[in-house]
This record gives C-alpha cells, sequence and structure tokens, in this order.
C-alpha cells in the first residue's frame, strides 16, 4: 500500500480529511473540506439541516466512498485499508439504528465478535460497557421494548465496546430528556483523554459543554473552526453589555466616549411607565468595563437600576456564522448541502 | 472469510427465536402431512403406476413458492429498512460476508424443514409393515433433488430481498421469479411458438432450466453433472448480484 507518505500511526493525528469532496447525482453535499483532530480531543460538529454532517461522518467511517479527497483514521488511508481503518472506529449512526429483536447483552456481544474482540476479553469487557453506560438493569431485555434513553445509550456502549481510538457519534443526544442529556454528556466526558471523539448536534449548548474544539460547517463547506471561547471571539468579536438606565440621556454619548472610545449604543429601547429604558452596548474591548461604566454613568446624575455583560453564546456564533457562509454561497448553489436522501 | 461464522451464527439464533420462523414450520409440515395423507388414502384405493414418494416431491414447489419468501424476505430488506445495515458495514466486515452469511443461515433453516418431512417416511414404514412403497432410491433422489435446488431457491430469495427495503415487496419478486422459474420454464417449453426454428437457442436455454424435468432425473437416480451446474452457477450468480445490489444501494442511499 502507499505507506511512503502515511506518518507512522502512533504519531499520525486521530483524524485527517483533507480537500473532501462528495457529491451526489450533481448535488455537492460536502465541498472541500479539511480538518485534523488530534488524539484525545472531542470535536463537535455543528451545522444546521442538512449541511453535510452525516455525510461527512460516513465517509470518515468510511461507510460511503468519497468524490474525491483524503481521510485517514490513525494514518490509515480509508479508501485503500478499508477494514485496517474500520478496527480504529466505533461508529454511531444517526437515529442510532439497533435490531428489534435482540437482547442487550446478545447485541453487544454479536457486535464485540464482529469488531473481533477475543472471545475470551469480551465478557468482561461487556460488563464493563454496561456499567460504564448504566445498562446492567435492563442487559437481558430486549433492545425494542427500551425506551428511548436507554436505546441511545446501548448505542454508545456499542460505539466504545472494542475500545477503538476513534469514536463517531451522529446526534448521540437525540430525542433524549435533560436528565438523560446530562448523563450521555458525561459519559463522552469520561472518554476525554483516552479517546477522540467526534459527535455533531444542532444542540449547542451540548457541544459547549462537552467539546474541546468546534467545527461548524453549512452547505458542505468549513465556515468556522476552534475553541468554542475563540469562536466567540472571532466571530462575534466584541463584547456587549446591557443597561437599565433613567435620567436626561442626551449626554449618555459623550459619558460612553470617556469610557472607551469604541463603547458606543447598539440598541435603545422605549421608556417604560416609570422612565427606566434598556439600552444595549457594545465594544470592542474584551475586558470588564462594568464598574468603570456604573462609575461615570452615576456620576452623571443618571439613575442606573441594573447592568449586565452579554455574554453570545454558541448559539450566536453558529447563527452569526452559518449566516455570513449563506450570504457568501447562497447564489450560485441554491439545491447545494441537501443531499439526496430516497 | 473471517466474520462469516459469526454472521451465521447470529442469523440463525436470530432465526430460531423468532415466532415466524415456527409459524412457518407449522404450516409447513401441517401442509407437508396433508398431502402424503391424502397419497396415501388415493394409493389404499386404487393402484397407480408411480411410487407414493415420486408423488411426493413433485409437489415440492408448492412449499418452495411460499416458504423460500417467507424465509428469505426479511433478510436484508430488514436490515435495510432499520438502517443496521449501516452499523454492521462500519465494521470490518465485508458485504460478501454478511450477505453469505444470511443466506447460508437461511438455507439451513430450508433444509431442515425438508429433512424433518423424514418424519412422515419413518411413520409410515414403522407402522404400516408394507415395504413395498417405500423404495429408498426415489427418497434419497428427492432429498438430494431438494437440498440441490434449495441452494438456486434461497439466493433467488436473498436477491429479492436486497433489492427492496420493503419485506412485502421483496416477498412477492421472489414469489414472482421462483413462479417463474419452476412454473413459468414448463408453459414456455410446452407453447408452440417457441418450437420454431429461429427461436432454436432459446428453446434449449428453456428445456436446460426445466426444474420439474430435473426433479424427475434426480428421483430416477440419474445426477447429471449439467443440472448441478445450473443450480450452483445460478446460486453464485444470484448471490453475486445480492451483493452487488447491497453495496449498489449504499453508494445511492
Amino acid at each position: 500500500m502507499k505507506s511512503e507518505e502515511t506518518p507512522p500511526a502512533a504519531e499520525a493525528p486521530a483524524i485527517e480529511v483533507s480537500h473532501l469532496v462528495k457529491t451526489y447525482a450533481g448535488v455537492t453535499a460536502v465541498n472541500d473540506i479539511n480538518f485534523r483532530v488530534p488524539r484525545g480531543e472531542i470535536l463537535g460538529f455543528l451545522g444546521p439541516n442538512g449541511a453535510g454532517k452525516s455525510t461527512t461522518m460516513r465517509i470518515l467511517t468510511g461507510y460511503l466512498p468519497a468524490t474525491s479527497g483524503h481521510v485517514r483514521i490513525c494514518g490509515i488511508p480509508v479508501a485503500d485499508e478499508a477494514d485496517a481503518a474500520k478496527r480504529k472506529l466505533g461508529y454511531m449512526p444517526e437515529n442510532n439504528p439497533l435490531p428489534e429483536d435482540m437482547r442487550v447483552s446478545e447485541y453487544l456481544y454479536f457486535r464485540g465478535r464482529l469488531k473481533e474482540v477475543p472471545r475470551r476479553k469480551l465478557g468482561p469487557r461487556i460488563d464493563e460497557v454496561l456499567e460504564l453506560c448504566d445498562l446492567k438493569r435492563v442487559r437481558h431485555k430486549i433492545i425494542g421494548q427500551l425506551s428511548k434513553g436507554f436505546r441511545q445509550r446501548v448505542g454508545i456502549a456499542e460505539a466504545v465496546l472494542a475500545e477503538p481510538p476513534v469514536i463517531i457519534m451522529d446526534e448521540p443526544t437525540i430525542g433524549l430528556d435533560p436528565h438523560q442529556i446530562l448523563i450521555v454528556r458525561d459519559l463522552i466526558a469520561s472518554l476525554r483523554g483516552r479517546m477522540t471523539v467526534v459527535i455533531s448536534s444542532h444542540i449547542l449548548p451540548e457541544i459547549e459543554v462537552t467539546c474541546d474544539r468546534v467545527l461548524i460547517i453549512n452547505q458542505g463547506r468549513v465556515v468556522a473552526q476552534g475553541a468554542p471561547a475563540d469562536l466567540r471571539r472571532e466571530i462575534l468579536g466584541r463584547s456587549s453589555y446591557e443597561i437599565e438606565i433613567a435620567g436626561n440621556l442626551g449626554s449618555l454619548p459623550l459619558v460612553l466616549g470617556t469610557i472607551d472610545p469604541t463603547l458606543r449604543i447598539a440598541d435603545e429601547g422605549k421608556p417604560g411607565a416609570d422612565g427606566f429604558r434598556r439600552i444595549q452596548l457594545a465594544t470592542e474591548r474584551d475586558d470588564e468595563l462594568g464598574e468603570a461604566l456604573l462609575r461615570a454613568l452615576v456620576g452623571q446624575g443618571l439613575r442606573v437600576r441594573a447592568l449586565s455583560r452579554a455574554q453570545p453564546t454558541l448559539e450566536d456564533v453558529f447563527l452569526a456564522a452559518t449566516r455570513r457562509s449563506w450570504d457568501a454561497v447562497a447564489p450560485p448553489a441554491p439545491a447545494a448541502g441537501f443531499p439526496h436522501r430516497p | 472469510m473471517k466474520h462469516f461464522f459469526t454472521i451465521l451464527s447470529h442469523e440463525l439464533r436470530m432465526l430460531l427465536v423468532s415466532a415466524s420462523t415456527y409459524i412457518a414450520a407449522v404450516m409447513f409440515l401441517g401442509l407437508m402431512g396433508f398431502i402424503f395423507t391424502g397419497i396415501l388414502e388415493k394409493y389404499s384405493t386404487a393402484p397407480q403406476d408411480l411410487s407414493p414418494t415420486i408423488v411426493f416431491f413433485q409437489l415440492f414447489w408448492i412449499p418452495v413458492i411460499f416458504m423460500v419468501p417467507l424465509l428469505t424476505m426479511k433478510c436484508l430488506a430488514e436490515e435495510r429498512r432499520l438502517g443496521t445495515i449501516e452499523t454492521l458495514l462500519t465494521t470490518p466486515v465485508t458485504t460478501a460476508e454478511v450477505v453469505l452469511g444470511k443466506y447460508a443461515a437461511a438455507y439451513l433453516l430450508y433444509v431442515s424443514f425438508w429433512s424433518s418431512t423424514y418424519g412422515f417416511f419413518y411413520i409410515l414404514r414403522r407402522f404400516a409393515g408394507d415395504q413395498h412403497l417405500l423404495d429408498p432410491g426415489p427418497i434419497v433422489g428427492g432429498y438430494v433433488f431438494i437440498a440441490v435446488s434449495g441452494l438456486l431457491f434461497i439466493a433467488i430469495g436473498v436477491l429479492a430481498s436486497s433489492l427492496s427495503r420493503n419485506q412485502a415487496v421483496a416477498g412477492i419478486v421472489s414469489f414472482g421469479l421462483l413462479f417463474a422459474l419452476i412454473i413459468g420454464g414448463r408453459y414456455l417449453a410446452d407453447a408452440a411458438w417457441i418450437d420454431s426454428e429461429s427461436l432454436g437457442p432459446l428453446k434449449a436455454a428453456v428445456d436446460y432450466g426445466q426444474v420439474l424435468q430435473h426433479y424427475e432425473d434426480f428421483t430416477r437416480g440419474v445426477v447429471d453433472i449439467r443440472e448441478l451446474l445450473f443450480y450452483a452457477t445460478g446460486a453464485a450468480l444470484a448471490l453475486i448480484f445480492s451483493i452487488l445490489s447491497v453495496e449498489v444501494k449504499i453508494l445511492h442511499s
């Protein structure tokens, strides 16, 4: 095989994707995606529906062939050595398909055999993942009768069963209640450092809490990537404050200028019955201006009732990033990013 | 082929725990018992030309066109409908192993259903005390024919199952294909228009594929290598198409 350019498996990044393109019958679902995931990192894959998340994940697992480009899992090219690459992977597809008429432990045993876990080690390993995913109570139950939360955890148990270095999960928390989401989140966090995890989701707080790094894709392109905090700064670029204030506001812009030259009024609300109005301020500065702001406003004889610093969430980042890319690529490709699924 | 036996044993296990297998088995044995009793009653009233064994196996096509779709329609269609084919094929398993494992499981079940009909002959021998009805030749020939032709029939069922994600569609397609192969071939051979000079090669092909004729040869003790080859190559072809069909449908999914 083509091993001369492949770095030794021990140093290779867990996932390496270069110039990945996938077209379905003329529609480009994935358009020249590049990214690397170092070992032990948890990567969040964000994007609106039809952005190409599932398609990219399926190509990573070798289930779908790419139209062009390269994917390496732990240095192994997926297209050329599919079997070797699949041994490095645990995968949970979208909607977590499971056979209806098997018992949980039977299913895990069967999957373990397929993933070439030695028969001797399989029994103890199944006990271990059942414990990890809190499935001991239902190990003899039939999968078709389990609730959604249990089924989801069976899917995760199955993905981690063979202790693969790379785990790919397509929307692992979809359809779960907040309590179950918490359990799944802890479960994923417990894999940090030991395994490389790629999860996709459009539940943003989910990704923000769990992931070390976020990759936002839209219409088959990577529109932003980085740590959640960096992305926030990069895309939104500044912090903003909200104050509730009453009094003569004519001098307000001047006062703001003395605190910080870039501080300005972004939005001004109508005064309420009690004379207080809500005002939003934006600044280019990253550091805290709250105290200075409060002192200056009170010093001018204005009555301040509330001051808060607005933290842009990943949601804002996501909306900003996807909107930005929408504007950029919308005209030439009206249908792009919606892979045809019969 | 490392995973072939893993999939085979898993499939056999799933077939043995599913209720539909037992319903199919009861209906099969009920039908065959009914036919067998009918034949014996006929033979007890008047002497007949043929051995009752030959007449019994002659009706093999009735259970075949119903049983084979029932046994095989689920195997690949269900995997695709549930989406479990995706989890299956992202393990180090090849499509060929999956298809062959499922095929072998269905075939073993089919053969074991048929072999349980040997009980009829055993009971007759035990209680009739009359050996002339039980010529061992046709019994052996009949079972060998069932085992050999089953290779092709089950493969056709698997192929039909690979074509659709809907079990019912897969079942009807396989019913139709089996009916065309067994009964349609017979009608085609009898049709007058096929005797014309210009259709000579077609006529030869149709004559070669006469399943009912093959059966008669087997029960007479003529095991023709060409007939064995017909079923073996037919089965191989159907399985290759099944594997390709599964892979193509992934590409276009």
